[in-house]
């Protein structure tokens, strides 16, 4: 057994270590650690894919001295490892880009417990990605939605009180009915960890009874995840989740926690029910449905918005919306295109949260769009980023939005039937032109002169240039080389099966 | 027509249930005038006129009758198909090879791979004790939310100066008065700390352990400080030695549990002695790591109680700054 095996185990177990030592260290030595055990993570994980993408075969890690179905495992294939080093790496961008904002945002006694959540967040991010047993999913979730919920309520201002209450309460009924999906295919098949469960319902399926409980355990783990991914009718938390976290609080919650979940899911789907039995559940076209639903409505809530952070969290919805079609198209290309969405929405998202808050800075701490006028020639650099995400968003070739969309439109004409290619290409159009309508309008509103432009340029430092300058450049790669990720998403993906 | 339009804003995240109170944040809140202009323009359209007054009432207990209605009828159906469901799982307590592999495992081989007598003790700290490594970290991310929220420091103390005030004055009368309290307090604290050492010693042997003990010794923490007052139990837990305690446990755990995890994928023999079981020395590394969680949980529950109660974990909001 070569020694890249047991990265993965490092990588959560030294997080959750991360997490308390930081509760110990002063704000400044809490961020510097955090910062170098972020970049040796990256490396470290950046290995395991090169291992995995070298062998050719997922590999899994037993935790402790029993085997499968007894004891605990994590597993890493091509996916795992991708997902793990993309998530890590918005995430050194969000907290390195975010730490200005943290020091008006957050108390001088709280930093380091800031820098404590983010590392407690990795870990279960890291173990929600590696896991190969259901219920440590379970547990890690937990992590996550508390982690989740604190890296909001650390701006301690009134209205992210309130936005932390009701994404609470949203995200605890979303755990409770994963729990209740992971007792229900518990009761059928007398496993947790996900091979044998997969054999389990394999040979269930066969039988009505059975596949009625797990229809319904399926269903129930998909509503769960869904509200607390925020899929359409249940994505009303956003806005007020992302707009008024600090910023890189923002940035997290919507390019990571979200799509970790997705994540999961399309995780469960694979390796636990099998793409087979659930290609033929019923829960796919709803997903689609809803997915298509969440792209419309997500993009009209977004024009009718009026400060610039909550119509880029609404533009969120729509963007989850994708996600969730792709995995109703289904197959082999469905799924690529809603991974590749899920990283190609990470990197744009987290660029355009990180931006806004200072272009807001240039024009007198206001969100709204009249004050916004000009802000970008006040603050050149962030005006540029928010182009480049804008551009990204609308679907512009050369940048990932535009390589997702194609993707999405090429899947739904390699496996669907005419109505559903229909409906894709015509949700893709519709969506397209939406976009284009709220982004550019910002953008033109962003780059007029305005009457009182001669307030003080913003000073630039590395801190934020060149996190900034990483994720953009991650998504020009993502526009320009998109095959060399949909062929890794490809290879992850029959790795699974 | 109030409640509608307040419901619609809340769906939209417009509504704004703290605007009346003076904002703690001292940097301009971004949307707040535009939110208050609103608010004021909702108030003057409902007084606008009476008669129109009436109608919006009617409205409003129709939407009301709506939503209980709608929401009524959503949990019905869910409960309705949930149950349909559970008649449909396979009966309890009938053997079925198939689905009782694991457990078969765990019973009857238990108490000779792990050294527990106690099979859950040996289950969740040894079989899948990755799971139960997260669940001890739940407790401890739980604790530091409640922190961040609670503690009082310089942006949240506006708001909560007063109460310190108060707080300070009532911890004044509760050490001069109250000696029933004090009496009883003084026959019950050693016994249930003893009790919950007892718990939490005893995990591999019978029920019990880490979480159930380190509840007990919390409970009789909370117990001291309600009967002789948070200055008698700040002598010996200051913050910086409750934080101190909590790193060590959870480092240990982290590392011991890492260390196993290392030494059993790589194939190699870990020394950690089993023990006989029933001893109270027994069941490798259960013990340890049931002392561990129990001072996570008891450091967990005094936390949250001092963290409600006065805003700080140890000492006043002074030394909780110091720190």
């Amino acid at each position: 057994m070569d020694f890249i095996t047991n990265i993965p185990l490092f990588t959560i177990v030294l997080s959750l270590f991360s997490g308390v030592l930081c509760m110990m260290l002063s704000d400044r030595a809490a961020r510097r650690y955090t910062f170098c055990y972020e970049v040796l993570l990256i490396a470290g994980v950046a290995a395991v894919l090169f291992y995995t993408v070298k062998t050719g075969q997922a590999f899994t890690y037993v935790m402790g001295e029993f085997p499968a179905p007894w004891g605990n495992e994590i597993r890493a294939g091509v996916l795992e490892a991708l997902t793990a080093l993309f998530f890590l790496i918005v995430m050194l961008c969000s907290v390195t880009a975010g730490r200005r904002f943290l020091l008006v945002d957050v108390d001088d006694s709280k930093r380091n417990l800031y820098y404590t959540l983010i590392n407690l967040m990795t870990a279960a991010l890291l173990a929600m990605v590696w896991t190969n047993d259901i219920f440590t999913g379970y547990v890690f979730l937990e992590i996550l939605t508390l982690t989740s919920c604190g890296i909001l309520i650390v701006r301690e201002i009134g209205r992210t009180t309130l936005a932390a209450v009701r994404y609470m309460i949203m995200n605890l009924l979303g755990s409770g009915l994963f729990l209740l999906g992971v007792v229900l295919l518990y009761d059928v098949t007398g496993d947790l960890l996900m091979v044998p469960m997969q054999a389990d319902i394999a040979r269930l399926s066969g039988d009505p009874r059975n596949m009625l409980v797990i229809t319904m355990a399926t269903g129930v783990l998909t509503v769960g995840l869904a509200i607390k991914s925020g899929l359409f009718p249940f994505h009303y938390w956003m806005p007020d989740t992302y707009g008024w976290a600090t910023p890189a609080s923002g940035s997290i919650l919507s390019s990571l926690v979200s799509k970790c979940y997705i994540f999961l899911l399309i995780k469960i789907y694979w390796r636990v029910i099998g793409i087979e039995v659930f290609e033929k559940m019923p829960v796919r076209n709803i997903l689609f449905v809803l997915g298509v639903c969440g792209i419309v409505f997500g993009s009209l809530s977004a024009i009718r918005a009026s400060n610039v952070n909550r119509m880029v969290a609404f533009s969120s919805a729509a963007q989850i919306g994708y996600i969730y079609m792709g995995i109703g198209i289904g197959g082999l290309p469905g799924y690529t295109a809603a991974i590749f969405q899920i990283f190609a929405h990470s990197v744009t998202k987290s660029l355009l949260f990180l931006t806004t808050p200072r272009l807001a800075e240039a024009s007198g701490n206001s969100l709204k769009f009249k004050d916004l006028e000009g802000s970008a020639v006040r603050d050149r650099n962030a005006g540029f980023f928010f182009l480049l995400g804008a551009f990204s968003m609308i679907g512009i070739p050369i940048f990932a939005g535009f390589s997702a969309k194609l993707l999405f439109g090429t899947a739904a004409v390699e496996v669907s039937g005419d109505r559903k290619i229909l409906t894709v290409i015509l949700a893709l159009a519709l969506s397209s032109v939406l976009n284009a309508l709220y982004f550019l309008r910002t953008v033109i509103r962003i780059y007029q002169k305005s009457p009182n432009g001669d307030r003080t340029r913003m000073l630039h430092r590395a801190d934020y240039n060149v996190p900034m300058g990483i994720l953009t450049v991650l998504n020009l790669a993502m526009g320009l080389f998109s095959w060399i990720f949909a062929d890794l998403i490809q290879s992850g993906l029959l790795m699974f099966g | 027509m109030k409640a509608k339009e307040t419901f619609l804003k809340w769906l939209d995240g417009d509504f704004d249930l703290l605007a009346h109170v003076a904002d703690t944040d001292e940097h301009p809140d971004p949307g707040r005038a535009e939110l208050k202009r609103e608010k004021r323009h909702i108030n003057r359209r409902i007084d606008s006129s009476k008669a129109e007054h009436r109608v919006e009432r009617a409205e409003e207990k129709g939407f009301y009758a709506l939503y209980t209605l709608v929401a009524v009828v959503s949990c019905v159906f869910l409960i309705g198909i949930l149950l349909f469901t559970i008649s449909s799982l396979p009966r309890y307590g009938v053997e079925n090879p198939e689905t009782t592999e694991v457990v078969r495992r765990y019973v009857e081989n238990g108490l000779e791979e792990t050294g527990a007598v106690n099979i859950v003790a040996g289950m969740i700290l040894d079989y899948r004790a990755f799971d139960t490594l997260g669940e001890s970290h739940v407790l401890f991310t739980a604790l530091i939310c409640v922190t961040i929220l609670l503690r009082i420091d310089n942006k949240n103390m506006q708001s909560r100066y007063e109460d310190y005030f108060k707080i300070r004055m009532e911890r004044y009368h509760e050490l001069t008065g109250e000696s029933i309290a004090k009496i009883v307090g003084m026959v019950l604290i050693p016994s249930i700390f003893l009790y919950g050492i007892y718990v939490l010693l005893n995990g591999q042997n019978g029920p019990g352990g880490g979480f159930s003990g380190g509840t007990v010794m919390g409970a009789g923490l909370i117990i001291f400080a309600a009967t002789y007052g948070f200055d008698c139990v700040d002598r010996v837990f200051t913050a910086k030695r409750l934080n101190l305690l909590t790193f060590c446990a959870l480092g240990f755990y982290s590392f011991a549990k890492g260390y196993v995890f290392f030494m059993g994928q790589n194939g190699y023999e870990n020394h950690i002695p089993k023990g006989t079981p029933g001893a109270i020395l027994s069941g490798g590394l259960i013990l340890p790591l049931d002392i561990a969680v129990g001072l996570v949980v008891a450091c967990t529950m005094f936390g949250f109680y001092s963290l409600f109660r006065r805003g700080s974990i140890g000492g006043g909001w002074k030394s909780d700054r110091e720190l």
